[in-house]
């Protein structure tokens, strides 16, 4: 899309805002909503995947050696992942500033 | 022009609209007093007549819902309902607007509970007449039908693509039996185009549909919203002259009955339309100078042809058949006297709510309305509205 968000008009819209590139959600930077960040101890860590599985925002993935990796374009802070680790392998750490 | 008449319960008389507009897909959840219209579509598909796709639901927010999205993979797409049937739709009305998906419903036009009404007033449309559908009213049963096929001709325009309610009071049109000109196929083709939408859903051209609207985008879409809505008036009558160039029968946003030289016009909708004629015309033999008039496009609603319709009259007098609790009487009242506010000669409006829960109003009683109604328009009223046919 040659204009941004700001600079659509309402003559520029699509029929009813149909989006026709899409997955553009994935644009969406829902890290910037974080006052929190996880973070994940590996030498508590077993792989079992639920933080990945329980992750609102598909902000963690699985790095080549199983582990959880968190993506903080898209981590808000919501500590779900931290509820949810049987191992209590994740705390949270307050953001600075 | 090839063309037969026969005498058809209107509910069925629009079934056969949707089978001669060759509709893809039908979801509905029948009530009373839409039930026939459904039964009648459900019966033509059964049959092998209609070649479509009957989706029976549970209610009417996932019959609304099933609608959008047939009518988003681009099938044509109908739906009826009634009174409650309308309200539980409610949410998803706005959402086929807004997504502009151009569907057609007929309502039968139902009170609201509570009490249990099954009967006919206009409460049903006036609570969702701010959803976005352009809204047609129809007087009698040949209306109904032939607006039925105006319905898709108009909302699948790509200058429009938008939903269209055809509003039909409940039993006073739904289960009446009228002698009713049915075209032929190949009239019904030559004024209706296969159903094309721009940008379906088609997994080989993936899009989204009904995205995430922040506060940087949102107005902008409500706005092309509006502008669309307003702009499909110019279809409509382009649709409506074509029609009746093709078929010899010719609608207009707001009909005129002994309009002309009337100093009392009456306004009325639907099919108590019929019954204020013969009022006029017992009123005009005494020689009084008397009209009516009739909105028929109700949205958007046509403010150059109503300010045109009452030009020249002192007094007019609107009936609704739906009550604002606590505001000012009826809703068709308030508005045509906001559309007259700013103009310099305009007529004193005074507006009256009657037949509400399928209460008749008779002949007399549209004299009645009107002789009141001058009334009050030269010695003024304590009330806001005047109440008609109600025990005091
Ligand atoms: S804090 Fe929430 S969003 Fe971030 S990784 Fe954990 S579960 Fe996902
Ligand atoms: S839930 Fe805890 S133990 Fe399981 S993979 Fe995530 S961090 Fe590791």
């Amino acid at each position: 899309m040659a204009k941004s968000a700001e600079e659509l008009t309402w003559k520029d819209l699509e029929i009813g805002a149909i989006i026709t590139e899409p997955g553009s959600a994935s644009q969406y930077q829902t890290g910037s909503w974080r006052t929190e960040r996880p973070i994940i101890d590996l030498d508590k860590c077993t792989k079992c995947g639920l933080c990945y599985v329980f992750c609102p925002d598909m902000a963690i993935k699985v790095n080549d050696e199983g582990y959880p990796e968190t993506d903080l374009f898209y981590c808000k802070g919501c500590g779900i992942c931290v509820v949810e680790c049987p191992k209590q392998a994740i705390t949270m750490l307050e953001e600075e500033g | 022009m090839k063309e037969k008449r026969i005498g058809v319960e209107v509910s069925q008389a629009i079934a056969i609209a949707t089978k001669l507009a060759d509709v893809d897909v039908i979801s509905a959840y029948p009530i009373t007093p839409q039930t026939h219209i459904v039964e009648g579509v459900a019966e033509l598909v059964a049959d092998g007549e209609l070649d479509a796709d009957c989706i029976p639901v549970e209610s009417e927010h996932s019959a609304m819902s099933a609608c959008l999205g047939s009518s988003a993979v681009g099938a044509r797409t109908f739906t009826a309902t009634a009174g409650q049937g309308l309200e539980l739709m409610h949410e998803v009305l706005y959402v086929a607007s807004s997504m502009r998906l151009p569907l057609v419903m007929a309502v039968a036009n139902r009170a609201l509970s509570a009490p249990i009404s099954i009967w006919g007033d206009h409460s049903d449309v006036m609570a969702v007449r701010d959803t976005g559908w352009i809204q047609i009213f129809a007087v009698n049963g040949q209306e109904t039908f032939d607006n039925v096929l105006c319905a898709f001709r108009i909302g699948e325009d790509h200058r429009v693509l938008l939903p269209v309610m055809v509003h039909l009071d409940g039993f006073h049109l739904t289960h009446m039996i009228e002698p009713i000109f049915i075209p032929e196929q190949s009239e019904v083709d030559r004024f209706l185009p296969p159903y094309q939408y721009p940008l379906p859903l088609d997994p080989d051209k993936p899009v989204s549909m009904g995205g995430m609207g922040a506060p940087n985008i949102y107005f902008e879409t409500k706005r092309a919203q509006a502008e669309v809505l307003t702009a499909a008036k110019e279809v409509i009558l382009e649709a409506w002259k074509e029609f009746g160039d093709i078929f010899g029968r010719h609608y207009s946003p707001v009909e005129g009955y002994h309009r002309e030289g009337a100093k009392v016009l009456l306004l009325t909708m639907g099919s108590f339309s019929e019954t204020a004629m013969t009022a006029i015309d017992a009123l005009r033999d005494e020689g009084k100078e008397v009209g009516l008039i009739v909105p028929r496009l109700w949205r958007p609603f046509p403010f150059k042809e109503f300010r045109q319709a009452v030009k020249g009259a002192d007094v007019l007098i609107v009936l609704d058949r739906a009550l604002s609790f606590g505001g000012p009487g009826g809703p068709v009242c308030s508005e045509v006297r906001s559309a007259l506010f700013n103009e310099g000669k305009k007529p004193k409006v005074i507006g009256f709510v009657g037949g509400l829960g399928g209460r008749a109003v008779s002949p007399d009683g549209f004299k009645e309305i009107i002789n009141r109604g001058i009334e009050v328009a030269h010695k003024g009223s304590e009330q806001e509205f005047e109440v008609f046919g109600v025990r005091e």
